[in-house]
C-alpha cells in the first residue's frame, strides 16, 4: 500500500495521460481533441518534473551547508518540450480555423459527411 | 580551427539559419533558389562526411565543446551518414522539380513561407539523423514533424486541412510516447547520451522500467514511421500535400523514422534485450508481413494514384521493417538497403506524379488513359520506377529484394521469402492497372492539349530513375555501406 | 577479335539497333535495312564465335557485380553457342518475313514493333550467353518485358487481357519460385556459375534438392509446362512474326534453354539422375505432352493449334533435360534447334494465309492448296519435322530422346513420345492435306495463284530449306549438342 501511495506522481500522470488519450479519441470536436492532446502532453510533464525531485532536496541554488539538490536537468528539459508542445497547439488550432473555413464546421462527423459524396 | 572540423553541425545550423532569412525573401522565386543552394551546400557536406566516416570511422562533434556525456554530442557513423546522404540527397533532387511545381500550387505569397517550412523541414530530419543525444533526437523530430505538418495543409484540396489535422494528433501522441521513453530511459540510467546509454543500460535491463520504456519507444517510433496498423494518418496526408511536399516526405520523413528505430533498437537498448528479452523479432515479423500483404491490397483497389503509392509505401515500409525484423546481419543490410533504394524509387515516382499533376491537374486513374503517348518521358519514368517497385532485375528493387529473401532463407524462414516474393506480385498488379490505362485507353474524350512535362521537370525524375538502374547494377556504395552499418548496429564484423 | 570482344558486341549490336530504327521511322525502308544490317551483323558474330567454342574454347567475361561474389557474367559454351546462332538466324529470317508481312498487313506502330523486336533479341542474347544463373535471370526477365509491347500490339481489349496473363504467368512463376530458387542456390552453393558437372551435387539432402529442382522447372514459365501454359496460346494475340520468333523460337527456347542449363550446369547429370524428385517431373513433362497434343486437336483456329502443339514440343525438351542422360541432353539440345525451325515455319504459312487471304480458322482452308502451292508445301515439309517424320531435321531429335528414355529404362515415357507423334500426326498432316486434296470450301474459289507477298514467301522458302537441310546434314548440329556439359 505504501508503495502504490508512495508512487502517487506516477499515479497521478498516468489518470491525466488516460483522461488526455481519452478525450482525443472519444470526441469528435477537433477543438476538444486539441485539448485532450494537451492533457496527454502535460501528463508527461508532470511525470519528468516530478523524476527531478529529491527528496529532501533543495532547489538547485548552490547555497551554504545545503547537500542534496533537486535534479535541474529533467526540469530543463521539460521547458523545451513545453515550448514544443504550445507550437502543436498553435498549429493544431490554425489549422482548425482553416478547416472551419473551408468546411463551416469543427465537428469530425460533419467534415467526413461532406468528403464523402467526393 | 578548420571549417571541415564544423561540417557536423554545420548540416543543422545551415538550413535552420536559411529558414528565417527565407522568410526574409518575399520573392517566391528567389526564395526556392536559395533554398536550393542551401540543399546542394547540405549535400556536399553530406557526401563529404560520408567519405569521412568511410575513411575514418566514426565523427563525434561536442556541441559548444562541451564534452559528451554532458554536452549533446553530434555522432555520425555509417548509419547515419547513409541517412544523411539520403536525406539531403533527394532534398537536392526534388528542389529543382519543385521551382514550378511550386509556383502552380502554391499562391505565390505563400511560396516563400513554403521554403522555409521546407527547410525547416530539412533541418530537423538531418538533426535527428546526426544528434547523438536522445532528447535532442526528440527535439528535431518535433521541428521536423510541425513543418510537415504545416507543408501538408498547403495542399490545394481541403482534404489536405483535415489529413494535415490527424496527422498532427496521431504525430503527436507518437512523439510523446517517444518522450516518455525517452524520460523512463533517463530516469534509470541517469544519461541521454546515446553511447553513454548504451554503456549503462545493460546494467538495469531487467527492470519495469526499462521494459516500458522499450514499449512506449516502438510504440512511438512505428507511429512516426507509419508501420502497419499505425499508418492510418499516412494515405491522406500523402495524397493531398502539394507533390513536391509529397516526394520529399515519402522518400525521406519515413526513412529518417526507420533510422530512429535502428538507432534505439540497436544501438541503445542492443539486439540481445530487443529480440531475446522482448521478443521483438516476431511482432515486427508479423507486422511487417501484414503490411505488405494489406497495404498491397488496398492499393490495388486506389483510383487517385498518389493514394496508390502512398499505401504502396506502407507496404515498402513493412519490407525494410522486415529486414530489420530478422536482426541478422543480412536482414539489416535489406533493411538499410531498401531505405536508399526505396527513397529513390518513391521520390521518382511521386515526382512523375507531380508532373502529371502540373499538366493535367489531377491524379485520378481515369485522367490518365492515354498519356502514355501524350507524355512519354513522364510515363516512361513511372513505368521504370514501377518496375523497380515490383522488384525487376536491373532496379534497385531486385537489389533489395535479392538482400531480403537471402536473410529469410539465412534464417530458415523460407515460408517468408515466398510472402515476401508473393507481395511483389501484388505491386506488379497496381503498376499494371496504371500501364494498362496509360498505353491502351484513348485519351478522354474532353481533349485539352497535354503535352510533355517542362524539362526542369523531367530532369530531376530522370536523375532519380537513372539512380534506379544505376544502383541496381552497381551496388558497391549502397550494399557496401548498408552492410558495414549492419555490422556496426549487431556490433560484428562486416 | 577476341572472342570475348565478339560476345559483348553480339550483345550491343541489337540494342545499338534501336535508336536507329527510332530514329528512321518516317522512313520505312532505311529502319528495315537497319534491322536487316543488324540482324546479319549478329549472325555473322556469332557465327565467328562458333569454330573457337567446338575447339573447346570458354569465353568468359563479367559485366558488373551487384552483390560481392555474384556477377554479372557472360560465359560462352557449346549448348548457349547454340541457341545464339539459332536466334540470330531465324531474327534475320523473321526480319525478312516481317517486312513483307507487317506491310501487306498493314500494321499499326512498325516502327515500336521492330525496335521492341530488337531489345527482344538482346535478350535473347544475354540469356545464351549467361555465365551464371543469376545472369541468365536478368535477361530472362528482360526478355519478358520487352515482349510484353509485341504481344500486346494490337493495342484492343483482347491483346490487352493476353497481356495480363502473359506477365502474370511469366513474371509471377519467375519472380515467386525462380529467384527463390537462385537465392537458395547461392546460399548452398555459395555460386550460382555455370560449371560442368554442376554445382549442387551433396550441398544438401535429395529431398531438399528435389525440391528445388521443381522450383526451377516451374519458376521457368517460358517453357510452357503444365499448369503454367496459358500464357503461350493466349500471346497468339501477337502479331504474326512475333509468334513466329518470340513464341516459336526465342521465348520459349529461352524456357527451355534455362532448363537445360540448370538441369546440366547447376545439377549436372550425375545428381540429376539420382533425384526422385527429377522423375516426377518428367512424368509431368509427359502428362504436359499429351494434354496439350490433345487440345491441339481441338483447336480450330490455326495459330492456337500452333501454340498448343508449341507447349506439346516444349515438353520433350524438358524431358530430355529431366532425362539429363548423354541421349537426352544431345536430343533436348537438337530438338531446340529441329523444333525451331519447323515451328517457325508453319508459323510464318499462317501468317501469309492470313495476309493473302484473311483466314484464321483451319475449317476455312480447304483447297488452299492450289491457290498456295508454296506455302502449303512449306507447311508439309514443316508438319513432318516436328511429327519427326524423314525427311525432316526433328527425326534426329526424336530418336535420341526415345533413346534417352530407353537409356533411362522409362518405357512408359517412350511410350508417351510415340503417342504423341501419332497425335502430331492427327493434328498437323491434315491442313496440308485437306488443303491439296480437298475440294475448296466457301469462298476459296478457284482463281489462280495468289501466294504470299515476296519478301514473306522467301523467309519460308530458307526455314523450309532448314527443316531439309537438319535431315541431311544433321553432323554439326549433333557435334555441338554432344560437346554441352564439357
Amino acid at each position: 500500500m505504501a508503495t502504490v501511495l508512495g508512487l502517487y506522481n506516477y499515479w497521478i500522470a498516468i489518470f491525466l495521460m488516460m483522461t488526455g488519450f481519452y478525450v482525443v479519441i472519444a470526441h469528435g470536436n477537433l477543438v476538444k481533441k486539441i485539448v485532450g492532446l494537451n492533457i496527454f502532453q502535460v501528463a508527461v510533464f508532470i511525470l519528468y518534473i516530478s523524476m527531478g525531485k529529491v527528496r529532501g532536496g533543495s532547489a538547485p541554488i548552490l547555497a551554504e551547508g545545503v547537500t542534496s539538490y533537486s535534479n535541474p536537468l529533467p526540469h530543463v528539459l521539460i521547458l523545451t518540450a513545453i515550448v514544443v508542445g504550445v507550437a502543436t497547439t498553435a498549429l493544431g488550432l490554425a489549422l482548425v480555423i482553416r478547416i472551419n473555413e473551408a468546411y463551416g464546421t469543427v465537428e469530425e462527423d460533419d467534415i467526413h459527411s461532406q468528403d464523402e459524396p467526393e | 580551427m578548420q571549417l571541415g572540423q564544423h561540417l557536423p553541425i554545420l548540416q543543422v545550423v545551415i538550413p535552420l539559419l536559411s529558414a528565417p532569412l527565407c522568410l526574409l525573401l518575399r520573392n517566391g522565386r528567389l526564395a526556392w533558389m536559395f533554398t536550393l543552394a542551401v540543399s546542394w551546400l547540405v549535400l556536399a557536406g553530406a557526401v563529404w562526411l560520408l567519405l569521412q566516416v568511410l575513411a575514418h570511422g566514426t565523427v563525434s562533434y561536442a556541441l559548444g565543446t562541451w564534452p559528451a556525456p554532458w554536452g549533446i554530442e553530434y555522432h555520425l557513423d555509417h548509419v547515419s551518414a547513409f541517412v544523411l546522404l539520403i536525406v539531403s540527397g533527394i532534398s537536392a533532387v526534388v528542389l529543382p522539380f519543385a521551382g514550378k511545381s511550386v509556383a502552380r500550387e502554391i499562391p505565390a505569397d505563400r511560396v516563400s513561407l513554403f521554403y522555409t517550412l521546407y527547410l525547416l523541414c530539412l533541418t530537423g530530419l538531418l538533426g535527428i539523423v546526426i544528434t547523438g543525444d536522445a532528447f535532442n533526437l526528440f527535439v528535431f523530430l518535433e521541428i521536423s514533424a510541425l513543418s510537415s505538418y504545416a507543408l501538408i495543409s498547403q495542399g490545394r484540396d481541403r482534404r489536405a486541412l483535415t489529413a494535415s489535422y490527424h496527422y498532427l494528433i496521431l504525430g503527436t501522441i507518437g512523439a510523446t510516447f517517444i518522450l516518455i521513453g525517452v524520460g523512463l530511459l533517463y530516469m534509470m540510467t541517469g544519461t541521454l547520451n546515446m553511447q553513454d546509454l548504451a554503456a549503462r543500460l545493460p546494467a538495469v535491463t531487467d527492470t519495469r522500467t526499462v521494459r516500458t520504456a522499450f514499449a512506449f519507444l516502438v510504440v512511438g517510433i512505428s507511429l512516426k514511421l507509419a508501420l502497419f496498423p499505425l499508418h492510418l494518418w499516412l494515405p491522406n496526408a500523402y495524397t493531398y500535400a502539394p507533390s513536391v511536399v509529397t516526394a520529399f516526405l515519402a522518400a525521406t520523413a519515413t526513412k529518417v523514422g526507420v533510422y530512429v528505430l535502428l538507432r534505439f533498437v540497436f544501438t541503445i537498448f542492443g539486439a540481445a534485450f530487443a529480440f531475446q528479452a522482448m521478443s521483438l523479432g516476431p511482432i515486427l515479423l508479423v507486422l511487417a508481413l501484414l503490411a505488405i500483404f494489406n497495404a498491397s491490397t488496398v492499393a490495388i483497389f486506389q483510383d487517385n494514384l498518389k493514394r496508390m503509392l502512398a499505401y504502396s509505401s506502407v507496404a515498402q515500409i513493412g519490407y525494410m521493417v522486415l529486414g530489420i525484423s530478422f536482426a541478422s546481419l543480412t536482414g539489416l543490410t535489406a533493411g538499410i538497403l531498401h531505405l536508399f533504394n526505396h527513397a529513390l524509387m518513391k521520390g521518382a515516382l511521386f515526382l512523375a506524379l507531380g508532373a502529371v499533376f502540373y499538366q493535367l491537374g489531377t491524379v485520378q486513374l481515369t485522367q490518365l488513359r492515354g498519356l502514355g503517348r501524350r507524355m512519354p518521358w513522364t510515363m516512361a519514368a513511372i513505368v521504370i520506377g514501377g518496375l523497380s517497385l515490383v522488384g525487376v532485375p536491373l532496379t534497385v528493387g531486385f537489389i533489395s529484394k535479392w538482400y531480403l529473401i537471402l536473410a529469410a532463407l539465412e534464417s530458415g524462414w523460407w515460408p517468408v521469402a515466398v510472402l515476401v516474393l508473393l507481395g511483389s506480385l501484388l505491386a506488379m498488379v497496381y503498376i499494371g492497372r496504371l500501364v494498362e490505362t496509360a498505353y491502351f485507353h484513348a485519351p478522354p474524350e474532353d481533349d485539352r492539349e497535354v503535352r510533355e512535362a517542362p524539362l526542369s521537370m523531367l530532369l530531376p525524375i530522370w536523375t532519380l530513375i537513372l539512380a534506379n538502374l544505376y544502383f541496381g547494377i552497381d551496388t558497391s556504395l549502397t550494399v557496401g555501406v548498408a552492410r558495414q552499418a549492419a555490422a556496426l548496429l549487431l556490433g560484428v564484423s562486416p | 577479335m577476341s572472342p570475348v570482344f565478339t560476345m559483348l558486341l553480339a550483345l550491343t549490336v541489337p540494342l545499338v539497333a534501336v535508336p536507329l530504327v527510332v530514329a528512321a521511322r518516317r522512313r520505312p525502308n532505311l529502319r528495315e535495312s537497319v534491322t536487316l544490317i543488324a540482324a546479319t551483323l549478329l549472325f555473322g558474330l556469332v557465327v565467328s564465335l562458333a569454330p573457337q567454342v567446338m575447339d573447346g574454347a570458354r569465353p568468359a567475361v563479367i559485366l558488373a557485380e551487384p552483390f560481392p561474389g555474384l556477377p554479372l557474367a557472360l560465359a560462352l559454351e557449346p549448348l548457349g553457342l547454340l541457341f545464339a546462332l539459332i536466334a540470330s538466324f531465324l531474327w534475320l529470317i523473321t526480319s525478312v518475313y516481317s517486312i513483307g508481312y507487317m506491310r501487306g498487313h498493314k500494321e499499326q506502330h512498325q516502327t515500336r514493333f521492330y525496335a521492341y523486336f530488337a531489345i527482344a533479341l538482346a535478350a535473347v542474347m544475354g540469356v545464351a550467353f549467361a555465365g551464371n544463373m543469376l545472369t541468365l535471370f536478368v535477361f530472362y526477365e528482360v526478355l519478358t518485358l520487352s515482349t510484353y509491347p509485341l504481344v500486346t500490339h494490337a493495342g484492343t481489349d483482347q491483346a490487352r487481357r493476353a497481356g495480363r496473363v502473359y506477365l502474370g504467368l511469366l513474371l509471377g512463376t519467375s519472380i515467386v519460385f525462380l529467384l527463390l530458387a537462385i537465392a537458395w542456390t547461392w546460399l548452398l552453393a555459395g555460386t550460382t556459375d555455370f560449371t560442368p558437372g554442376g554445382i549442387l551435387s551433396g550441398t544438401a539432402p535429395a529431398a531438399t534438392l528435389g525440391l528445388l529442382l521443381t522450383l526451377y522447372v516451374f519458376g521457368v514459365g517460358k517453357a510452357a509446362l503444365m499448369p503454367f501454359h496459358r500464357w503461350l496460346p493466349a500471346a497468339m494475340v501477337a502479331p504474326t512474326p512475333v509468334s513466329a520468333l518470340l513464341h516459336a523460337v526465342a521465348v520459349v527456347k529461352a524456357g527451355v534453354f534455362t532448363i537445360l542449363k540448370v538441369s546440366v550446369y547447376l545439377f549436372g547429370s550425375g545428381l540429376m539422375i539420382t533425384l526422385v524428385a527429377s522423375q516426377w517431373l518428367q512424368y509431368v513433362a509427359a502428362a504436359t505432352i499429351l494434354l496439350a497434343s490433345l487440345v491441339a486437336m481441338r483447336q480450330d483456329n490455326l495459330k492456337a493449334r500452333l501454340a498448343y502443339s508449341t507447349i506439346s514440343q516444349l515438353g520433350y525438351v524438358v524431358l530430355g533435360a529431366l532425362l539429363a542422360n548423354a541421349a537426352g541432353i544431345v536430343g533436348s539440345a537438337m530438338h531446340i534447334a529441329t523444333h525451331a525451325f519447323g515451328k517457325i515455319t508453319l508459323f510464318f504459312c499462317a501468317g501469309v494465309i492470313l495476309v493473302a487471304t484473311h483466314k484464321t480458322e483451319i475449317s476455312q482452308m480447304r483447297g488452299l492448296g492450289r491457290r498456295m502451292p508454296i506455302t502449303m508445301m512449306a507447311f508439309l515439309i514443316a508438319s513432318l519435322s516436328i511429327i519427326g517424320l524423314p525427311p525432316a531435321g526433328g527425326t534426329w531429335s526424336k530418336w535420341y530422346l526415345a533413346i534417352g528414355t530407353l537409356e533411362a529404362g522409362q518405357l512408359a515415357l517412350l511410350a508417351v513420345l510415340m503417342i504423341s507423334s501419332l497425335l502430331n500426326i492427327a493434328y498437323l498432316l491434315p491442313i496440308p492435306l485437306h488443303a491439296f486434296f480437298s475440294a475448296p470450301s466457301g469462298d476459296n474459289v478457284p482463281g489462280g495463284t495468289y501466294e504470299a507477298p515476296l519478301f514473306s514467301l522467301a523467309a519460308i522458302i530458307i526455314t523450309t530449306l532448314g527443316c531439309l537441310v537438319l535431315f541431311f546434314y544433321p553432323g554439326p548440329l549433333y557435334q555441338l549438342a554432344s560437346q554441352i556439359g564439357r
